[in-house]
């Protein structure tokens, strides 16, 4: 099957991970994937003000998704929507397993992704940048996480829906997982798929998140070469 | 067991440092199964049994015995409230202070006020807070001067092996610095501005090799090699 980028059905979007992007922020990342483009920047641990939001035993790990309005041909009206809010819970949920929230009780790291450019996959770009983030912040944590949205068209599995791809398939998957435990930390999907379709997919996308694993381990020993 | 990783090598959450139960999971490692990996970005660091990872980014973590330097934010009736930068409020007890002060007959402001930078060591830490002490010969508050904030993970470069790098600074540029562990830098006199500089500088390159020579080099200051070992990172 021939897709309209010219990839492969198994290959991923051309990806560039820079980490360390934002001076005054504690740890950043700007991850691009084809034209998907986010940034990513993580404050804190800090104090978590009103106190009765505070837990005693842990950390809280606080996500802001957001897109930007010149994000797409179509303005995007700013500020917390219902998809936004959701993208933002579904994301700390992809991200809380990965870290050791047990070191800092009674404080909040914050973590804001902001989507510059949307074209498919936002959500999964911005867990990528955030999880490289989160790494360059100094916040110990036990493995990356690595995401990626798969589908169906046609016969075929295809890995890392770019652009119209994502209106052509059958059903839109996004995935998270600690690539070294193999864990997955976000499944969700938007569609109707039999289960053994939704095995090879989820197969798929472990694949597709190794490579991506590959390129947030080259960015954060890039960013620290001596 | 062999090592996966060489002392200095630089890793990355996740990295596994060495498959074997004869090592121990020291500062920012921990162990899965068998293996002992890192938690953070950093260095690797053995000691022996024990394997540890010396963090190159992330907010100031407060140790006890750390010099820290902070702004009085906040008198209370038993002592002040200090912010240093750390995840949260540092307090200042009238027990720290060097000096026994009678509530009933002194304002608290007459010690330290609001707005006051001090210079204070980290006494004790309960749960998530920071208890301060000025009985310490070192502590003491500033008047003048000029604060410079660097990251915390910078700042055992910044001071040197036993201060190497801080005397260059200090012999170099006639300035007077005190630098606490959560990344201020307190400045004063002559040669400010040069020593912002380099301070600048040591942030920028803190993982070169090399860097107390080029600094000596830059400013003019001829090391005693035979004070002087090999560099390392903490």
């Amino acid at each position: 099957m021939k897709r309209d980028d010219g990839r492969k059905v198994d290959e991923i979007r051309p990806m560039e991970i820079v980490a360390g992007v934002i001076k005054n922020a504690d740890g950043s990342a700007m991850v691009r994937m084809g034209r998907t483009v986010a940034v990513a920047g993580v404050y804190g641990p800090r104090e978590y003000l009103p106190k009765h939001k505070q837990r005693s035993d842990r950390g809280v790990l606080r996500c802001v998704y957001q897109m930007v309005p010149f994000s797409t041909d179509e303005r995007v009206r700013p500020g917390p929507s219902r998809r936004s809010t959701e993208i933002s819970l579904v994301t700390t949920h992809a991200l809380q397993p990965a870290i050791f929230l047990e070191e800092f009780p009674k404080t909040v790291i914050d973590v804001f992704i902001n989507i510059i450019q949307a074209d498919a996959g936002t959500r999964t770009a911005g867990i990528n940048a955030a999880s490289v983030a989160l790494a360059d912040a100094g916040i110990p944590m036990r493995d990356l996480v690595a995401s990626v949205a798969s589908g169906k068209i046609g016969d075929h599995y295809v890995l890392d829906l770019a652009g119209k791809e994502e209106e052509a398939t059958a059903a839109d998957m996004p995935i998270a997982c600690m690539p070294r435990t193999k864990k997955i930390t976000l499944l969700q999907m938007d569609g109707d798929l039999p289960p053994q379709d939704i095995k090879g997919i989820i197969q798929l996308s472990l694949q597709g998140c190794e490579k991506i694993y590959a390129l947030q381990v080259e960015a954060l020993r890039k960013r620290w070469k001596l | 067991m062999e090592l996966l990783k060489k002392e200095r090598d630089v890793v990355i959450p996740g990295d596994i440092i060495v498959e074997s139960m004869e090592f121990l999971p020291g500062r920012n490692t921990f162990r899965e199964n068998e293996a002992i990996l890192s938690k953070r970005v950093g260095l690797v660091s053995i000691n022996g049994r024990a394997i540890s990872v010396v963090p190159l980014s992330g907010a100031y973590i407060p140790r006890e015995g750390d010099m820290v330097i902070g702004k009085v934010t906040d008198i209370q009736n038993n002592g002040w409230v200090v912010d240093v930068h750390a995840p949260s409020d540092a307090f200042l007890p009238l027990a720290g202070v060097k000096e026994y002060i009678d509530t009933r007959k002194t304002s608290l402001n007459r010690y330290y006020d609001v707005g006051d930078i001090i210079y204070a060591k980290v006494n004790g830490l309960q749960g998530t807070s920071i208890y301060l002490s000025m009985q310490d010969i070192k502590a003491r508050k500033f008047h003048g001067g000029r604060l410079v904030r660097i990251s915390p993970t910078k700042v055992p470069r910044l001071i040197g092996k036993q201060g190497s790098m801080i005397n260059i600074i200090k012999d170099g540029t006639g300035c007077k610095i005190n630098a606490g562990q959560n990344g201020l830098i307190w400045l004063e006199g002559e040669g400010m501005e040069k020593c912002i500089e380099v301070i600048g500088l040591i942030e920028r390159e803190a993982a070169a090799e090399g860097l107390t020579d080029k600094i000596s080099a830059m400013l003019g200051v001829t090391i005693d090699k035979s004070q002087e070992s090999q560099e390392v990172l903490e």
